[in-house]
């Protein structure tokens, strides 16, 4: 086992996920995704309604107060994206993990 | 394959829902079990990772694109039902944050990238660590193996669902061969990415992907076996 600390392979999951998410996606393929070009191709696409949250200021990957420069509103939105996405994973995690039932105290000694 | 509003009618949207709402509710007693030491400081981290690879389009042929779904990549890094609540988290920020995938689509997702991906992608993983040599280095080609099964897998459950609540009239077969055939190609996406993700996790702390456990534990065993014998 090398000596890598679990914090450091930690921020490197994070580090690498704000680069892809902030930098690279810049350079992601913009034609349309798989389900998207068969509902094209095959007449359904039109069946598609108007999104609820299409007013959210990140709609589409984008920060509607960035209006001028596509890299940086892109960029902006999925730093933005990852950390949420984190805070919410973790939140729940250590709420799971911080309130064990002597119920799962039993199935952790059948196991 | 973020499906939006409109493309499955309201029944069909109401049964995925409550599927998923089902498949979450298991994962939240499920995935303290997984949630040990080694794999909790990941759990919120591999979800970060899978919703900024899901940003990186990649092309696929013919004017289509296609990117990362993450079910196997969860699943075997911090198991399988803290995969599905990894994913599933993923799933409601992009509705609700970026209006990527319906709203009133959101139970589809969350079972067709989700659970079908988690529950296809570890499945094959587990059958192949049966099968493959037991060696940390066939942890991250039997990962990428299970997530370039699990993407096609999805593409037919999005059709099975589109048969029973699809809003258009599309040929079955016509809907199947399509999804299908491009999910196939997005689907060596999903395994290179994959097998490179989980492939360096393991060369560095092989002890903090879930699904080397089995390995590691066997080689352990060996290890001891070999002192004691000496």
């Amino acid at each position: 086992m090398k000596n890598v600390s679990t914090r450091a392979v930690a921020v490197g999951i994070l580090l690498v996920s704000l680069v892809l998410a902030g930098v690279v996606s810049f350079y992601a393929a913009s034609t349309p995704d798989g389900l998207t070009k068969v509902s094209e191709d095959h007449g359904f696409a039109d069946t598609e309604t108007d999104h609820g949250a299409a007013d959210s200021p990140f709609a589409g990957y984008g920060a509607s107060f960035v209006d001028d420069d596509d890299r940086l509103s892109g960029g902006f939105a999925g730093v933005v994206g990852v950390l949420v996405v984190l805070a919410a994973g973790t939140g729940l995690t250590l709420a799971l993990r911080r309130r064990p039932t002597p119920d799962d105290a039993r199935e952790t000694q059948d196991a | 394959m973020h499906v939006p509003d409109g493309f499955l009618d309201a029944p069909t949207s109401i049964a995925t829902g409550v599927v998923a709402v089902a498949a979450v509710g298991v994962s939240l007693r499920k995935a303290r079990a997984e949630l040990d030491d080694r794999t909790a400081p990941l759990a919120g981290l591999v979800a970060a990772f899978v919703f900024a690879t899901q940003m990186l389009n990649f092309p696929v042929a013919g004017g289509t694109s296609g990117h990362l779904m993450g079910g196997a990549i969860a699943a075997v890094l911090v198991g399988p039902w803290t995969g599905v609540l990894a994913t599933s988290v993923v799933f409601i920020v992009q509705a609700l944050l970026f209006a990527d995938g319906g709203i009133t689509a959101l139970g589809t997702n969350i079972v067709l990238m989700g659970v079908t991906t988690v529950a296809v992608g570890w499945g094959v993983f587990r059958a192949l660590q049966a099968v493959l040599p037991k060696t940390t280095a066939m942890v991250p080609v039997a990962a990428g193996l299970g997530a370039f099964v699990s993407v096609p897998v999805a593409s037919l459950v999005f059709v099975s669902l589109y048969a029973v609540g699809g809003t258009a009239d599309v040929p079955l077969g016509t809907l199947t061969g399509a999804m299908v055939g491009v999910h196939v190609l997005i689907g060596i996406g999903e395994g290179v990415i994959t097998f490179l993700a989980v492939g360096s996790v393991i060369a560095v702390r092989p002890d903090l992907v879930h699904g080397a456990r089995p390995v590691l534990a066997a080689r352990e065993l060996e290890v001891r076996t070999a002192g004691a014998g000496a």
